[in-house]
């Protein structure tokens, strides 16, 4: 029996022989899926009580590794459902880990995630979503917003305000609702480059049962803190699908419709991110490295690439080394993501002349070009704009004092956004 | 990530840089014809032997390598120090290494590791590499041509001169003190750095070693060396503007609350972790001989954009105190503005960055 202190080398010859003896390509994902979890192999970071290992990440690592090299498959790991699970893991009643982290795990039921309305978007804590407790089961009316994978999910985690008499982080509580009811309605997003990634989320007099509260009423705020950290963890992360993806075999079929529907919402975001790497074969593909203007702005932006690079692995490096918090150095790092996106749609501009004027499947690299120029504009907003980034950096890091508030009094006093222009 | 060795290392340093390089110090240097203080650098080359940082030990070196170079450079920059450590150990050091024979580095090298020579390399072109030898001539025998602007060449008692000789470059030793050399001194913008043009007339010089100079790996030297130098001016004029910002009080608020000038300092801080990640890079890449070569001309490119819109920006900043003469700011200011120039500007060294990246990839040569 494997555990904390076990050895990489016999947690590799666990794993292994365990999975020469469950795993097999021919298996229905569903009932694999069961197997592992029944196995303790599906979440090795989780406690032993819920189907995990308790192991550290470098044990964690060495599971996935020879995962990869025999091509298992692991469990379902859609963004929102692993947000949803490692919160509750955190937060949750027993009752409510046993009923809802299995089937995360299986696939068997999505989530999405209910945090930002249309008007609370930085200010997430000025939501203004409402439940009011009503015998035995909460009542919600509100809008949401920015809720990837909201059309396909079964569970939400809910932000809603419970008390509106008390200073806005204080009157937030965490729900988990149901997603397949009449009050629940979920409409697409579509946003300027054409892709419809997230979805609009209406809910009128919805409803969650009042074992479904996660935590105590009222401290939805420090919960919902768990959830973002992960989230912040996540942005720029590999969304490919790992080895698994192209190999031959009935479980993989299925895996790769599973893997369609969660990755969907991402197909864009390497060109969000600017598509620094097309640029220097752009140019000597079609000439423009000739001109000395284009050069110099490449140039820019591979100078840019290049120190986020370094500096983000400097950072790790340091976070090892146990010395520097975290989160400082990824808003570094996020502003810097949105600098080079521009300075590369910039370069691209320039490299690409008239063509520029062209989009889909009439433009260069068959519409890659034209989507990075309409999707850059997403990187400095998602995952917390660059002028939240700059306020963390600049009170975190560099000590300058906080801007006055208007909003540390009870919520129901705070000025909200003017309706009549 | 810097061991715990060479971050002792940054601390001497710094700690004699600090003591012996305040402001005070700085301004009576830039005031003064020398341009340095005498005693200060026999200290730095005696006592603390930071003139040989980066020179083998059997030439009277401590044999570190470019990373340790670079934290000297680093703290020179941060404290402004005023003297002829980059001339005469960074510059005419690394020439008389990377060209002379074995010979050659034992009889010239110790007296500058020591610092009882000071020495110069006299190039007649300080801000493009490709552009060197058009003035200055060797027929074989004698030396000939002028050096527009020349780093310390007033206190140098050797030079180490670049000239053209037939078809290619060739690297010089010669006796400053011969007839036939005038040293005439010059307005600098950073007055924190002696510039002299350097006349030659049928001049004596010994030729160093036998090769061809190899000026792409000069250049890249020298660049890193003086990004690393960029670098520490750039923290160091950053970390006061900051402290001002917090100091500061104006509409009943220290300014640093005010978002327009926080994100600023935001936007400051990006640049400056971009620049000298990429600047530790640069030494890194020259020490192992792994990594992208041009890394050199990126750190050149970004420290000085960076140096430069912090300097900008501590002026700005700090409003009308800032642009006087009082205020330390300027001596920073002009060392940016003048170092963005020195060896090259951002533009030159991105279009040489594309240069060699092209190259290796197989692209367009321009």
């Amino acid at each position: 029996m494997s555990d904390e202190s076990s050895s990489i080398e016999t947690i590799r010859a666990e794993v292994s022989a365990w999975l020469d003896e469950n795993w097999s390509p021919v298996r229905p994902l569903k009932e694999w899926r069961e197997t592992l979890v029944e196995g303790g192999w599906a979440a090795p970071t989780w406690p032993r009580a819920y189907y995990g290992r308790g192991f550290n990440e470098t044990q964690a690592a060495a599971v996935q590794q020879v995962f990869a090299e025999k091509g298992a498959v692991g469990v379902a790991q859609a963004g929102p459902g692993r947000l949803a699970s490692h919160t509750i893991l955190t937060h949750g009643t027993d009752a409510q880990k046993r009923r809802y982290l299995r089937p995360i795990l299986t696939g068997e039921e999505a989530w999405c995630q209910l945090f930002s309305e249309p008007g609370s978007g930085s200010d997430l804590a000025g939501l203004t979503t409402k439940a009011e407790k009503v015998g035995d089961r909460w009542i919600i009316n509100g809008q949401k917003v920015w809720n990837t994978s909201a059309h396909h999910a079964d569970f939400g985690i809910l932000l809603a305000r419970t008390n509106w008499d008390v200073p806005k982080h204080q009157g937030i509580s965490y729900f988990l609702i149901d997603m397949r009811q009449a009050g629940v309605e979920v409409r697409p997003l579509k946003q300027m480059n054409g892709h419809a990634s997230f979805n609009e989320v209406f809910m009128s007099d919805a409803e969650v049962l009042a074992e479904d509260l996660l935590g105590a009423e009222g401290e939805g705020w420090s919960i919902a803190a768990t959830t973002l950290s992960l989230e912040r963890q996540a942005f720029g992360s590999d969304r490919s699908g790992g080895a698994a993806k192209d190999l031959e075999g009935p479980i993989y079929d299925e895996y790769r419709a599973e893997l369609a529907i969660a990755l969907e919402p991402y197909t864009w975001y390497p060109q969000r991110a600017g598509r620094a790497d097309l640029l220097l074969k752009r140019a000597e593909g079609n000439g423009a490295i000739s001109d000395p203007l284009v050069r110099q702005e490449i140039a820019r932006a591979l100078c840019l690439k290049k120190g986020a690079d370094l500096a983000a692995a400097a950072a790790v490096a340091k976070r090892r080394s146990g010395k520097h918090r975290v989160i400082p150095e990824g808003s570094i790092g996020k502003l810097a993501a949105s600098e080079i996106a521009r300075q590369a749609a910039h370069a691209h501009t320039l490299i690409s002349g008239a063509d520029a004027l062209l989009a889909g499947a009439n433009s260069e690299l068959d519409g890659i070009v034209a989507e990075v120029l309409l999707s850059v504009p997403a990187i400095s907003i998602a995952g917390g704009t660059d002028e939240i980034q700059k306020n963390i950096i600049s009170e975190r890091v560099l000590g300058l004092p906080k801007e006055p508030r208007f909003d540390t009094g009870p919520f129901r006093d705070v000025p909200r956004n003017i309706k009549d222009a | 990530m810097l061991s715990e060795d060479t971050e002792q290392f940054r601390e001497v340093v710094a700690r004699f840089l600090a003591d012996k390089s305040p402001t005070q110090a700085v301004r009576k240097c830039m005031a003064s014809a020398e341009g340095y203080e005498p005693d200060v650098w026999r200290q730095l080359c005696g006592e603390v032997g930071l003139a040989g940082t980066h020179l083998p030990e059997r030439f009277g070196g401590f044999g570190f390598g470019p990373v340790e170079l670079g934290i000297t450079c680093q703290e020179m920059g941060r404290s402004l120090y005023c003297g002829p450590f980059f001339s005469s150990s960074v510059m005419a050091a690394h020439a008389i290494l990377n060209q002379a024979s074995n010979e050659q580095k034992e009889r010239l090298l110790p007296g500058i590791a020591d610092g009882s020579v000071i020495a110069t390399l006299v190039l007649d072109n300080v801000a493009d590499a490709d552009r060197l030898g058009r003035s200055l001539f060797s027929d074989g025998a004698r030396l000939d041509g002028t050096a527009n602007m020349v780093v310390d060449a007033h206190i140098a008692q050797g030079f180490v001169v670049i000239a053209s000789e037939g078809d290619g470059l060739a690297a010089f030793w010669v006796d400053a003190m011969q007839s036939g050399i005038d040293v005439e001194p010059l307005e600098a913008l950073d007055p924190t750095r002696k510039l002299s043009r350097v006349s030659l007339s049928s001049v004596e010089g010994e030729r160093l070693g036998d090769g061809p100079v190899d000026v792409t790996r000069l250049w890249d030297q020298l660049c890193t060396a003086l990004a690393h130098e960029m670098i520490g001016g750039a923290e160091a004029l950053f970390d006061s503007t900051i402290a001002y910002l917090k100091m500061r009080v104006q509409f009943g608020r220290p300014i640093g609350s005010f978002q327009a000038l926080k994100h600023r300092a935001a936007d400051l801080l990006m640049e400056l972790e971009l620049a000298r990640a990429v600047t530790h890079e640069a030494a890194r890449v020259l020490a192992s001989g792994e990594g992208d070569p041009w890394t050199p001309n990126m750190a050149k490119a970004m420290a000085g954009d960076a140096y430069f819109a912090i300097a900008k920006q501590a002026i700005q900043l700090r409003g009308g105190i800032g642009f006087t003469w009082e205020e330390d700011v300027h001596l920073w200011f002009k060392r940016a503005k003048a170092s963005e120039v020195l060896l090259g500007t951002p533009g030159w060294h991105r279009e040489k960055m594309m240069m060699r990246m092209t190259k290796n990839s197989g692209g367009v040569d321009v």
